[in-house]
């Protein structure tokens, strides 16, 4: 207990936030790592997860090679690719894409499968062709789902991202370890609850803007777009499952 | 909440049970005599070369026919050593320097001598340290050969002045007194830290290879500076202390134990700790069997 305390004390001292080291710029680093993280796994993952969605293959292998991925050890794939390329920031990039890219793919496959197979065929009959029916149906309605998997890559990230600074790079890791090493708790802990903040703003962010989209016509959300309602609770009960 | 409660209850009698067993406090104070027949506790860091010193040290003592048990790789300083006040480590090896510094972050000791007569004073009562190894491993600043000439190296205040210095260190060196503030105070060197944390490790190495630095702080004792073709810097103001090995004891090692730790020391010196570490990381050696072929090699077996 008095180390919670002694680390809200540190939080609090004016020392703990400035400065070239000091938790503004760490927590800004540490944002921007998520971001670029996010970027690059969505820019991965995002396209695969939807053509797999659409043409309804390959998931098989999508599932094999995420589960996969999702068990590799990030420090021990961390400290391999560094040995390769070096310190700084390629490594831990690297590390957090084959981390979060398996949820991003996940929830893009998921929130493609997720819409009614009638309201596709419809949109066929229309004479929407493949393209059209992917971005006019099936992402707008599957679109709840793609989020979901990019808001559990993001917290994922976030609360990795704190390796970094294990190998030259920058984050609220360096405060971490440096209170780990030296036993300085306060620092420890402290760097703890600066990353716990991160991830709920960055969750809370992501909340707001789903229910946001949810107001916009013609993108479903749970309960506004009955005739999916039944599959996307299924398909979400396996993802979670996942 | 009552559930709460009772989790907490149980917690607490957990650790008053597990403290209890650890340092059995009443049994160590009056009755030194009647645990002559119980093995002495080895403890290591969590460092393969300490490993190897601490494996020497048991089976030194066991082809004497002195029963120890081990227990190696533990964390860092911070955690070992109030095992070893609380009696339930009885011999660990030690560097004399940061062992000092652990205790008094002041120290004026600035050679091996004044440092083992600082420890004699500071060190807790029940505790104390045997004759120091010729042996050190420290914390020491090194560049590659190609950087040194390039810039006339050979000691560390040569770097003053350079501009944009980097150093690979583990982060707790930014709190150490030899860290940014010890190399501006003493040396006038700037240097900003990149954290590797592998403590000298292959990271470190190839961060200072490869150029992403110019500056490591990489163990003295370790066989890469020799592989890579590095280049120690001198420290003539000693501002990393020296860092003998010398092992750290309890009142529970009689004379016939320490005078056995004494021999080991007395022929472990820098090139011996060298070549075991080198064993250990080239030929990826196990501690134990690295030890036994020193000690017979050493006569010491």
């Amino acid at each position: 207990m008095s180390n919670i305390l002694e680390a809200l004390n540190w939080l609090l001292t004016a020392d703990a936030w400035t400065g070239p080291g000091g938790l503004w710029v760490r927590s800004l680093e540490h944002l921007a790592y998520t971001l670029i993280a996010l970027g690059i796994s969505a820019v991965i993952a995002l396209p695969l997860g939807l053509a797999i969605g659409h043409t309804r293959k390959g998931r098989g292998i999508a599932i094999v090679a995420t589960g996969a991925a999702r068990a590799l050890p990030t420090l021990g794939l961390l400290t391999l690719v560094a040995l390769v390329t070096g310190i700084g920031l390629t490594a831990p990039m690297v590390a957090l894409v084959v981390l979060a890219a398996p949820s991003v793919l996940a929830g893009a496959y998921a929130g493609v499968e997720s819409v009614n197979q009638a309201t596709v065929d419809a949109a066929r009959a229309q004479g929407m062709n493949g393209w059209q029916v992917l971005t006019r149906v099936e992402i707008p309605l599957g679109l709840p789902l793609i989020l979901s998997g990019l808001r559990l890559a993001a917290l994922q990230i976030i609360a990795t991202a704190t390796l970094a600074a294990y190998v030259g790079a920058g984050g609220l890791g360096r405060q971490l370890f440096l209170g780990l090493q030296t036993y300085d708790y306060s620092v420890m802990l402290g760097a703890s609850l600066v990353v716990i903040l991160l991830a709920i703003l960055v969750d809370t962010a992501f909340g707001l803007t789903q229910r946001l989209l949810r107001r916009v016509p013609g993108l479903a959300g749970p309960g506004k777009a009955p005739s999916t309602g039944t599959r996307s609770r299924r398909v979400r009960a396996n993802m979670t499952a996942n | 909440m009552k559930t709460t409660g009772l989790l907490v209850t149980g917690t607490i009698a957990a650790l008053a049970l597990s403290s209890c067993g650890g340092g059995d406090p009443l049994a160590d104070g009056d009755d030194a005599e009647a645990e002559q027949g119980e093995a002495l506790v080895i403890g290591s860091q969590q460092y393969y070369s300490n490993t190897i010193i601490a494996e020497l040290y048991a089976q030194a003592l066991e082809a004497e026919g002195i029963e120890v048990e081990r227990e190696f790789d533990i964390g860092q300083r911070e955690v070992y050593v109030s095992e070893i006040e609380s009696g339930a480590i009885d011999i660990f090896p030690e560097y004399a320097g940061n062992f000092l510094q652990y205790y008094d972050e002041e120290a004026e000791a600035a050679t091996l001598e004044e440092i083992t007569a600082a420890l004699e004073e500071t060190l807790p009562e029940g505790l104390r340290v045997l004759e120091p190894a010729e042996a050190t491993d420290q914390d020491s600043f090194v560049v590659t050969a190609e950087f040194a000439e390039e810039n006339d190296l050979t000691e560390i205040s040569d770097l003053a002045g350079i501009e944009d210095l980097r150093i690979a260190a583990n982060s707790e060196f930014e709190t150490r007194p030899y860290g940014p503030e010890g190399l501006q105070d003493v040396y006038g060197v700037e240097i900003s830290v990149v954290t590797v944390q592998d403590s000298g490790g292959p990271l470190t190495v190839d961060a200072l290879v490869s150029g992403d630095v110019e500056v490591a702080d990489i163990y003295s004792a370790d066989p890469n500076i020799e592989t890579e073709n590095l280049v120690v810097l001198e420290d003539p103001e000693e501002l990393v202390l020296p860092q003998n090995v010398l092992p750290v004891v309890s009142e529970r090692v009689d004379e016939a134990a320490a005078a056995v730790l004494d021999e080991v020391n007395a022929a472990l010196t820098s090139e011996e700790l060298i070549s075991l570490n080198t064993q250990s990381v080239d030929e990826q050696a196990d501690a134990s069997d690295v030890a036994a072929d020193w000690l017979s090699e050493q006569g010491l077996d």
